[in-house]
């Protein structure tokens, strides 16, 4: 049997490796594989070094990161399944930057928590694997074996308080609305297969734009590809599992799939529509217009009467969700510099509002761990004891709200820039639409604010809120970004302005 | 001197309250005294470099930008640091600069409770910088990041220092104006797509700059995208401004705003709407403007008599001025509505007189309400014989602000009115005849509730409960605080074309392409 298994695959040609290309990846497996070793090899009074290796792990991926930022050129390998382009090179970076927050935030609560510490690190670095994988996959099988390589560890994470109620309900919850969401988008990805005949983005694309586009099943294809992926933004009414998952599961990991799991659905959105289903915007445009016009307005309405802090943040990314998706609303009205526009929009707010979100997560854990409880009235007067991170949290509240000069406000200018740039009385409507929720949603983020700044202490405990080193540095690094963002844009603008996929068929 | 003015001038005067801020924030919070004097240190900075480009500045070129700076801000959607300042802009500078260093004066030993000047003077400062950048942009994107800016220190300052229902005062403030805002980013955005490109280093770009925008003033656009692009501009502006009916948000962010806060709301804050109308909403859009100028006189004429009423019947002083500010606002909006030369620079004038005198009344409540400990004007009276000087104030003040000749506040109302008489080619001459027949009528009603309040609160003797009660006239702070506006409302007063001077050619180059057909 093994010589007709080896008959078999003698035809076989090692296709060939660009391992400068793949150096990122190949460090965060090496990662996880030193993060295993010490595990094993660490007493339980040590696993603390499991994070440090994990840290330097996902910074050390970043050097050939920006060495392949220095060349400029795009690599394609695999007949065009993996391509790293600038797009995936900006999206990897943001994937890493949010991979070390999470582990700066994680450090403390996990420790304390005595969990299994080791374990938890490796599953974050591999979900961090997993979608530095989906930046660069330009296939449907790709797409989903990266899809699969972030959620699974993602899964784990999200039950890890397996001793509460909530927290199992998280992963549960989380799992079983995954799996479903995979089951239809995979229903849609078998029937592009079956009327394109290839799996390589492109070729879906040159075939979406020609016969096969004509045809109903197309549209069926891509709407349920798309809604697959609107589970994993979080997008209404595709939303149940995230307040439930958000609160039960420990706050660092809400905070990284607030952020990095959540721009890892977009990723694999935007290169579906770019790339692939570019030729069929007429029914993407649709589609996406009622879920972001829905996704914005039940995530803030529903923001509006959040008690709780970490389902209040639930509920905004939710509606943050609506914002991102709307410019790709308009996509493919007006010319090629509208979906230029659009890439460059959506990234931006991306990038921004990881920074934004990760520091506001970081001021709730470390403001937890005090107040041991997540209510939002209990937040109450946490200026006069803790000054620095009742402003650091008021920057980030405001970001996220787009006021200036947080970084926020410049993000989602561009968005509603991409929005209005396409000039249709859809994108007029989409702008007013997003203009009624950017109030709505000040509304929630000022509620916050008033609880911080305006309201007395409750029990006049003054005892001030001890930071813990790691806590701390992942706060000041996003506060700063968040300063110098608003006030530079130019700073991450260019950089997402020049996210660009290297091969876009039909234009 | 004049060198450094024209390269730093307007940039330092935005940017100086910051560096306060920064010493500011490294000294600790005990550090009382010295957190006051770097704070008026900081704003007198700021004053003598405003005093500098007054001096400088260059009377027989108002429409042209002075001190004019332009540079690359965010190069990929064109959107540059470009600041200067004309003769519209420089008196509300003027006045911002020189307001701000006395509200510090007078809070020296009135900080509203939390007492904590640390917080309150960055407030003010950061305010400041707002304030002062959204006078000098000369670009959409960079005003509108000041104009918002404005909003953070001043919800604050309302939410955390002020009265009773300072929370929902607050809420409220920052809610209308940041609707308000929203539609106004769609405004711009719509402005800059349907804008021709400009050259930008052989690269051709649309352009945020509001130089380039006034010149091209709508030309070729549809008369239906003008109409609701200015509506846009509208929402963001009306609302600050107040205009009746986004006026309610006034009224709570005034009577629940500590004293030094009002005066500024009263002082700049509200200008910046107004402001932004003569800047940027009629240069822009000339054409929508005419279609517009029924409605916004027909709006201010309405908030003129509404704000009146509404003065008649309030029984708290401070939320009496602070409809006097909506009918006030009013008379500014007719004269803008007018889209004359002449409505507009009384328009203009109408800012500053009211910016000086109900910043003015402001601060004098705020005093009566630490004397007294309350506003309410039955328990008040007899202000004149258990504090002279702050009642014979309050009767200049009151005079000043219902018009009296010889004082600032009737160079701002008159010429207003007059100039409904004869509105700008393509509006209807009844109607704004109509307007202006309405307006007088408000003056009368003006006369009516000033005088009134000043009957109740200082005449008479003083309430069975205050009888007896020594109350402590002014204080040197309140003098110094106080006296120069009251100077300058005699000097602008008594010789008005100190500041029409300013604002004429600037106006009439603003609104070329309205009085050119």
């Amino acid at each position: 049997m093994l010589a007709t298994l080896l008959a078999a695959g003698s035809g076989f040609v090692r296709p060939a490796i660009d391992w400068h290309a793949l150096a990122p990846e190949v460090i965060l497996v090496i990662t996880i594989a030193v993060a295993l070793l010490v595990d094993v090899s660490t007493d339980d009074g040590s696993r603390w070094t499991v994070s440090s290796v994990a840290g330097i792990g996902l910074l050390a991926a970043m050097v050939p990161i920006l060495t392949l930022a220095a060349d400029d050129s795009s690599r394609v390998m695999f007949g065009g399944a993996y391509v790293v382009d600038d797009f995936a090179l900006v999206l990897k970076g943001l994937f890493l930057v949010a991979g070390y927050l999470t582990i700066l935030l994680s450090s403390t609560t996990i420790a304390e928590g005595d969990y299994h510490e080791g374990e938890y690190y490796l599953l974050l670095v591999s979900s961090v694997l997993g979608m530095t994988f989906m930046a660069s996959a330009r296939d449907l099988i790709s797409i989903f074996v990266a899809l699969e390589m972030l959620s699974i560890p993602a899964y784990l994470l999200a039950s890890w308080r397996k001793r509460t109620q909530t927290g199992i309900e998280a992963g549960m919850k989380y799992y079983l609305m995954g799996v479903f969401a995979t089951a239809v988008m995979l229903y849609g990805m078998s029937l592009i297969y079956g009327g394109t005949g290839s799996t390589l983005l492109a070729d879906v694309g040159q075939s979406v734009a020609g016969s096969f586009g004509d045809k109903p099943v197309a549209v069926i294809g891509i709407v349920f590809t798309l809604v697959g992926f609107a589970f994993k933004i979080s997008a209404v009414p595709f939303h149940h599992w995230a307040p439930d998952t958000y609160e039960g599961a420990p706050t660092p990991i809400t905070a990284f799939l607030s952020v990095a799991s959540k721009s890892a659905g977009f990723v694999a959105i935007l290169q579906l529509v770019f790339i692939g289903f570019y030729g069929r915007t007429d029914t993407v445009r649709p589609l996406i217009f009622v879920l972001a016009v829905l996704t914005m307005t039940v995530g803030n309405v529903i923001a509006l009467r959040q008690t709780n802090i970490v389902r209040l943040f639930a509920y905004s990314s939710v509606a943050q969700a609506g914002f991102i998706l709307a410019p790709l609303a308009v996509v493919g009205s007006g010319g090629t510099d509208v979906a230029d526009k659009i890439l460059s929009s959506v990234v931006l707010y991306l990038v921004v509002y990881t920074v934004m979100n990760l520091g506001a997560f970081g001021v709730i854990i470390t403001v937890s761990r005090r107040l041991r409880s997540g209510e939002i009235a209990d937040w109450a007067g946490l200026f006069t004891y803790a000054p620095g991170l009742a402003v650091a949290m008021g920057a980030f509240l405001f970001g996220l709200g787009g006021i200036p000069p947080a970084a926020g406000w410049f993000a989602k200018f561009q968005l509603f820039n991409a929005v209005v740039s396409a000039g249709t009385p859809a994108a007029y409507a989409m702008g007013v639409v997003m203009a009624v929720n950017s109030v709505l949603s000040l509304a929630y983020y000022l509620g916050v604010m008033r609880t911080m700044f305006m309201d007395d202490v409750p029990d006049g405990d003054l005892t001030p809120v001890r930071v813990p080193v790691p806590l701390g540095a992942a706060v000041g690094l996003a506060l700063v970004a968040t300063l110098v963002i608003g006030v530079v844009p130019s700073v991450v603008a260019d950089m997402a302005d020049g996210a660009t996929f290297a091969f876009l068929p039909g234009r | 001197m004049k060198d450094l003015l024209n390269g730093w001038g307007p940039t330092a005067a935005v940017f100086l309250p910051l560096v306060g801020v920064a010493v500011m924030l490294a000294i600790p919070k005990s550090e009382e005294t010295l957190h006051k004097v770097v704070a008026l240190a900081t704003s007198l900075a700021v004053f003598v470099v405003g005093v500098g480009m007054l001096a400088e500045f260059d009377y027989d070129k108002t429409a042209e930008m002075q001190f004019f700076v332009n540079k690359t801000w965010i190069e990929m959607i064109n959107s540059r640091y470009i600041v200067g300042i004309d003769g519209i802009s420089l008196p509300l500078i003027a006045l911002t600069v020189f307001v701000v260093p006395l509200v510090i004066i007078y809070s020296w030993n009135h900080f509203p409770e939390p007492h904590n000047p640390k917080a309150f003077l960055i407030l003010i400062l950061v305010l400041e910088t707002g304030m002062v950048g959204t006078f000098v942009a000369q670009d959409l994107l960079l005003f509108f990041v000041f104009f918002e800016l404005v909003l953070l220190p001043m919800y604050f300052m309302i939410g955390v220092y002020g009265g009773e229902d300072r929370k929902y005062a607050s809420l409220k403030f920052f809610l209308y104006t940041a609707f308000g805002s929203a539609l106004m980013i769609v405004a711009i955005l719509a402005t800059y797509f349907l804008s021709p490109k400009v050259n930008v280093g052989g690269e051709m770009m649309h352009t945020f700059s509001m130089i380039e925008l006034s010149k091209w003033g709508g030309a070729g656009l549809a008369k239906g995208t003008a109409v609701l692009i200015f509506g846009g501009f509208f929402m963001g502006f009306g609302i600050k401004v107040p205009m009746f009916p986004f006026h309610t948000w006034l009224p709570d962010a005034h009577t629940q705003a500590p004293t030094q806060g009002s005066v500024i709301l009263a002082a700049v804050l509200l200008k910046l709407g107004t402001y932004g109308f003569v800047r940027i909403a009629i240069p822009i859009l000339p054409v929508a403007a005419v279609e517009w100028a029924p409605v916004i006189g027909a709006l201010a004429v309405i908030g003129i008599i509404y704000g009146a009423l509404g003065c008649l019947a309030q029984t708290d002083m401070k939320r009496l001025i602070a409809f006097s500010s909506v009918a006030h606002m009013g008379y500014v909006m007719l004269g803008i509505a007018t889209l004359t030369p002449f409505g507009t620079n009384a328009a203009i004038f109408g800012m500053v007189a009211h910016g000086l005198i109900t910043g003015m009344l402001f601060f004098l409540a705020g005093t009566v309400k630490d004397r007294y400990h309350t506003l309410e004007i039955k328990r008040l009276g007899g202000l004149l014989l258990q504090a002279p000087r702050m009642g014979w104030l309050l009767a200049f003040s009151c005079m000043a602000s219902l018009g009296l000749p010889g004082l600032a506040g009737f160079w701002g109302e008159f010429p207003a009115i007059l100039s409904a008489y004869e509105p700008a080619e393509g509006l209807s001459v009844p109607l704004f005849r109509f307007f202006m027949v309405v307006a007088a009528i408000g003056t009368v009603f003006a006369a009516g509730y000033l005088l009134w309040l000043l009957q109740r609160v200082a005449f008479g003797t003083p309430t069975e409960e205050f009888e007896g009660k020594h109350i402590h006239d002014m204080h040197l702070t309140d003098y110094l605080a106080w006296s120069p506006m009251v100077a300058l409302i005699v000097i602008l007063g008594v010789y008005p074309n100190l500041l029409f001077k300013i604002t004429d050619g600037a106006v009439v180059h603003s609104l070329s392409q309205i009085a050119g057909g």
